[in-house]
């Protein structure tokens, strides 16, 4: 389809406006993070820093124990998305490559979780972890994501179902069990699903407030998005600290989502599908 | 035997760790969270049976339930059309046939990635009555801005813009279905004499509706469940102008420790979701429009209306 220029310079016009509202509140805050107090709150507010006072990152990193926030963040993350990757692949493979007793059924089970409010199960699950003795340690955060995920593993499952289904056969017939079929024949062909599973679980969990919130109670234990918040609590008339902290905890989840971005955009289109 | 007997359990081995999850970390606590909303549930000493105590005690005597209610359907009511007028129109921006159409679907998508608690700390920044830099361009063109997260006429309206900055997860799904229309529907139609707006209205809208529905069945659970962004924003207030519904239950159970109270609490909400999507799925047959129907339309001839019914 060809366009008219007057509607090619509308459409650019438009997308510029669009680019500016959801980018210019994080270079804003890139330049603020070098200014000092005073300037950050100065009104009318200017763009860029008078003077680049690198140190601020420092200074705010020392504030609070980060680097143990962020360490748990890293385990937490690097956690679940081990056990995502290994539990929704299985329960997607059995789900998309048999046929047994129950199965739609239990498929049907497994949607309809996904409907359930977080509100609903919180207070029950608190009490669990409190009884397993989990309440203050990373493993409310962890252990979970070893037994699947019902979105996930419907992402996986979409895909699996539209291999053909002779697919093993060969493999049967030189006698591979099922655990082989799974492991050395599909996850290598399910690549593409599991880096978009991991990278979206990544930066799920990256993110979580409230779970961290709920079961961490000692500052030793809290990951990042947690301490970030409690920094915001305490120091909330300093603003400078407050925006490196935040301007460091944004940078991964953007990295990896950069990366994987042709993933991410071609697993969206293969879940409504 | 034991042979048959293996072949029969594989496919439930397969499947056995999402079983023992569900079980443990979805069912039982739903269960368990049913029976504790007809119990006075304190954290620290033992429970005691209350029958329907908790639920008549909110309907009848706590006025912070309806004004909770209230503050969440309100937020819903705005919060979900906006943002699905908003991700629909960057969808369209981002699907034209134009150069670089692909480094502002990135930038748009952007905030998405994003932790809660990092958009809260940029838009209380942002939104500051002082020296916020929201205020100051509006005081460019001779606007003078409200104290947005101090004024309780306007801190709703704060969390809803805020929350809008998500918008690209909504976008993406939008996108990835109006890319996978087919362009001689269009060619036809521009063939006849439509134009954008005509063919927006009756090839891209109809086709999407199946979209536009799953897009609104999840914005709104996730409205109803909004907690994150008024917990850091707001913290309810102020003068509890944004105490939604979700921080309502949370507090009841983990600031006033009433476990039963909050767990009757969450029933309600997961009733009204229940039967607000329920009438939407209801309502569907309406409006939405599914492929299947229309292959078979256009095997009846007509190709280039792939408009509604």
């Amino acid at each position: 389809m060809s366009m008219s220029k007057t509607s090619k310079v509308i459409i650019y016009v438009l997308l510029t406006i669009m680019a500016l509202y959801f980018l210019s509140p994080f270079v804003y805050m890139f330049f603020t993070t070098f200014k000092t107090e005073a300037e950050a709150i100065a009104y009318p507010p200017t763009l860029f820093p008078k003077k680049w006072l690198v140190g601020n990152f420092l200074d705010a990193w020392n504030a609070q124990p980060f680097g143990t926030y962020l360490w748990n963040s890293i385990l937490v993350t690097v956690g679940t998305t081990a056990g995502q990757l290994l539990s929704c692949s299985l329960v997607a493979f059995g789900f998309a490559r048999y046929n047994f007793k129950g199965k739609n059924v239990l498929f049907m089970i497994l949607l309809s979780t996904m409907m359930i409010p977080w509100d609903v199960t919180m207070i029950p699950q608190y009490m669990e972890f409190k009884v397993f003795g989990w309440i203050n340690t990373l493993k409310p955060l962890i252990v979970p994501a070893w037994f699947g995920s019902a979105y996930y593993i419907f992402l996986m499952r979409q895909f699996l179902m539209g291999i053909p289904k002779d697919f093993e056969e060969a493999a049967r017939i030189d006698g591979a069990n099922a655990f082989q079929i799974y492991w050395k024949i599909f996850m290598p062909i399910m690549k593409p699903q599991l880096i978009l599973v991991g990278v979206l679980n990544m930066i799920s969990v990256w993110n979580d407030y409230l779970g961290p919130l709920i079961f961490l109670q000692d500052r030793s234990k809290f990951t990042l998005a947690l301490g970030l918040a409690s920094f915001k609590g305490v120091h909330s008339t300093q603003i400078i600290p407050m925006l490196c902290i935040t301007v460091i905890m944004i940078l991964p989840p953007i990295i990896v989502f950069l990366f994987a971005q042709k993933h991410i955009v071609e697993g969206t289109s293969g879940s409504i599908k | 035997m034991d042979k048959k007997l293996l072949r029969k359990g594989t496919p439930y081995f397969f499947i056995l760790p999402w079983i023992i999850g569900f079980l443990v970390f979805t069912a039982g606590p739903l269960v368990l969270s049913l029976i504790m909303s007809f119990f006075e549930w304190p954290i620290t000493s033992s429970p005691t049976f209350r029958g329907l105590g908790n639920y008549i005690e909110m309907f009848t005597a706590d006025k912070q339930f309806y004004k909770s209610l209230v503050i969440t359907l309100k937020y819903a009511a705005i919060f979900v059309p906006l943002n699905m007028v908003i991700a629909l129109f960057l969808a369209m921006l981002i699907t034209q046939p134009v150069k670089g159409v692909k480094i502002y679907r990135t930038i748009f998508y952007i905030p998405a990635v994003i932790s809660g608690v990092a958009i809260s700390i940029i838009w209380s920044w942002i939104l500051n009555g002082n020296y916020g830099a929201l205020n100051y361009l509006l005081s460019l063109i001779g606007i003078d801005g409200p104290n947005w997260l101090v004024d309780p006429a306007w801190a709703l309206f704060a969390v809803i813009m805020a929350s809008a900055f998500g918008v690209g997860t909504m976008m993406l799904i939008f996108y990835t279905d109006i890319k996978s229309i087919p362009i001689d529907l269009y060619e036809a139609a521009s063939l006849d004499g439509a134009n954008p707006a005509r063919q927006f209205f009756s090839i891209t809208l109809p086709i999407i509706t199946p979209t536009i529905l799953f897009n609104l069945i999840t914005s709104l659970i996730s409205a109803f469940q909004q907690l994150t962004l008024v917990m850091l924003l707001t913290k309810g207030g102020p003068l509890n102008s944004t105490y939604f519904y979700g921080m309502y239950t949370y507090n009841n159970a983990f600031k006033h420790h009433k476990l039963g109270y909050a767990s009757a609490n969450a029933w309600v909400m997961f009733v009204i979701i229940l039967f607000l999507t329920a009438i939407v799925f209801k309502s569907s047959s309406a409006w939405v429009f599914y492929e299947a129907e229309a292959k078979s339309a256009k095997k009846n001839g007509k190709s280039g209306k792939g408009g509604k019914r």
